[in-house]
């Protein structure tokens, strides 16, 4: 797509002329899709509602500045999660008999925690845990509300990275291993950093699902954005605040979003390199 | 085309700023005036606009809580979705303002509506909602509100040995973790009235602020008074109640009963509600359902 060459060629005109063509489709479809919306009996009310301009200046600022806890459970998540899922992959790809239950184990933490929803875990152990009233454990519901998170997403990504462990040919595996490295160091020197390189579009793909599911720590007490917007909304029956949080939220994840489909664009030029275009 | 995408993302970004801006001043959604029917004469059960002719439709959420419901054993919630049982303060009310308006026990259909429903655009497939709302003039924007119906006071419930089992101040909560219910105006009365050092938890129901304080996340949570009755006797385990509070910003909060925005049936609800008031029926449902006391924190 950066070389427009080839692409002119084929569709006929110049970077110009396609990018005209463009707009204009673009502010047709819009327009009509805008005019069914508008022209609607029930568009007063909705917009009222949902798209009030006083009630989205009042509560942007707020849901703003409650996107920080987001943001914050976000970043200290992602951490835990990219060590705990990578360690849950290894130990689920380890050979031979004796290592048998240590991949029942992972292959059980996989399928629990992808297949119970996130919100269940959220409350089990956000209410549960700190119920018990355990001494030193901690009962602090941003903990467990982050918890939560990194055990689910920590199955993903275990299956995203043991995918691209898998997808490493063995034969890089078996030369490392006849050049005198150890199983460890084969799978610390050749075969990980080949498969990180590999998933890190999926990766990314799975942060982006995290970066929206931090809102439901909000179940748990905490005032993050989307619970800010629901305060506001409820407080004053209008929903122009959820609104407001969608857009933070949108804003929040379009650079990791460019990002990823950069590095994809970036993967697939290296893969043909030298390869027939 | 990678263009193309960026403009046309630009263009619905602008649409949508678009469909925010506009005068907010214009009278939105506005099928008929506030005003609905003036004659008080047209109170007769016949010429009231009803969800569905001939009955009286009510609605409150699922579960509804006492003393405001009680089920069919004391102290347990109401389930809508099951016969009424015709007890608690708003039940009360609710049969006491439909035979004002000339029904019978028999055509009143209960209806599960939750909070955050309660405000969704479009007509509402019930009469009134009862359902400890409090009124506000935003509020008031989006549905309609009868006169009072209760004049609710805020109270801070806690349980045995926590720091604020004591507390006989506003000054002693301040360092208290204090939780309340998404859409209560209890968080007003925490964030204006106490002003906790640090800020309070908010919970999606009822049973959420319940099982918070249980597992000991918080030191208290505010609640009104009646719910704070029921809370520290039956739902917290050692709980009691520390104290009420002042009324935030020196205004009387109360209770209303929800129509869609401009109903014509706000001037009969609150005719009842006035007949109801001066008769002592209210005082006597309150008497019945709501007793106790406690100290208020200055």
């Amino acid at each position: 797509m950066n070389d427009p060459g080839r692409a002119s060629r084929i569709l006929g005109g110049g970077a110009g002329r396609s990018t005209a063509i463009a707009t204009a489709s673009t502010l047709v479809v819009f327009g009509a899709i805008a005019l069914i919306v508008v022209t609607s009996t029930g568009w007063p009310e909705v917009k009222q509602a949902f798209f009030n301009w006083d009630e989205f200046t009042y509560s942007f600022p707020k849901v703003l500045r409650a996107l920080k806890l987001n943001i914050e459970i976000f970043l200290i998540a992602e951490v835990f999660i990219l060590i705990f899922a990578l360690a849950i992959a290894i130990l689920r790809g380890l050979p031979g008999p004796v290592f048998f239950p240590v991949r029942l184990l992972a292959t059980a933490y996989t399928d629990v925690f992808r297949g119970i929803p996130t919100i269940l875990v959220v409350y089990l152990l956000g209410f549960g845990v700190p119920a018990l009233q355990l001494s030193g454990v901690p009962s602090s519901e941003l903990f467990w509300g982050t918890a939560s998170l990194v055990l689910v997403y920590s199955a993903y990504v275990a299956e995203v990275y043991r995918a691209g462990i898998e997808s490493v040919h063995p034969s890089q595996d078996a030369a490392a291993r006849s050049l005198g490295l150890t199983r460890a160091q084969s799978l610390r020197f050749v075969v990980v950093p080949q498969a990180v390189r590999r998933v890190v579009p999926p990766l990314l793909n799975d942060f982006i699902g995290l970066q929206k599911d931090t809102a439901l720590v909000a179940l748990l007490g905490p005032v993050e954005a989307f619970r800010e917007a629901q305060i506001i909304s409820a407080s004053d029956f209008n929903y122009t605040p959820y609104v407001v949080a969608a857009l933070l939220f949108i804003a929040l994840t379009i650079p990791l979003a460019r990002f990823t489909d950069w590095l994809i664009a970036r993967e697939r030029k290296r893969r043909l390199a030298g390869g027939v275009r | 085309m990678r263009r193309a995408l960026v403009s046309a993302a630009l263009l619905s970004t602008l649409a949508v700023v678009a469909a925010c801006g506009g005068s907010s001043s214009d009278n939105a959604g506005g099928t008929s005036s506030t005003t609905g029917s003036t004659s008080a004469a047209s109170c007769s059960k016949s010429s009231l606009e009803l969800a569905t002719p001939g009955k009286l439709t009510l609605a409150t959420d699922n579960p509804a809580f006492p003393p405001w419901f009680i089920g069919k054993k004391a102290d347990s919630p109401w389930d809508p979705t099951t016969p009424p049982t015709k007890k608690g303060y708003e039940a009360g009310v609710a049969y006491a303002v439909a035979k004002k308006l000339g029904f019978s026990d028999a055509q009143i259909v209960w209806k599960v509506q939750q909070f955050t429903q309660l405000f969704k655009p479009g007509s509402k497939p019930y009469d009134f909602d009862i359902n400890q709302v409090s009124y506000n003039p935003k509020r008031a924007k989006a549905v309609g509100f009868s006169d009072s119906y209760y004049d609710v006071e805020q109270a801070v419930v806690s349980y045995k040995g926590s720091k604020i089992a004591d507390a006989k101040s506003l000054a002693d909560l301040k360092d208290a973790k204090l939780g309340y219910q998404l859409g209560t105006t209890s968080g007003d009365a925490i964030s204006e009235t106490i002003k906790p050092s640090s800020s309070a938890s908010v919970y999606s129901n009822s049973n959420d602020v319940v099982s918070a304080i249980k597992a000991h996340q918080v030191d208290g949570i505010v609640v009104d008074f009646p719910t704070a009755l029921y809370m520290s006797a039956v739902q917290v385990p050692n709980g009691l109640i520390v104290g009420r509070l002042p009324s935030t910003g020196g205004q009387q909060e109360h209770f209303g009963l929800v129509t869609s925005r401009g109903s014509s049936l706000i001037p009969c609800l609150n005719k009842a509600l006035s007949e109801l008031r001066s008769d002592g029926t209210l005082k006597q449902l309150q008497q019945q359902w709501i007793a106790g006391g406690a100290p208020v924190l200055q």
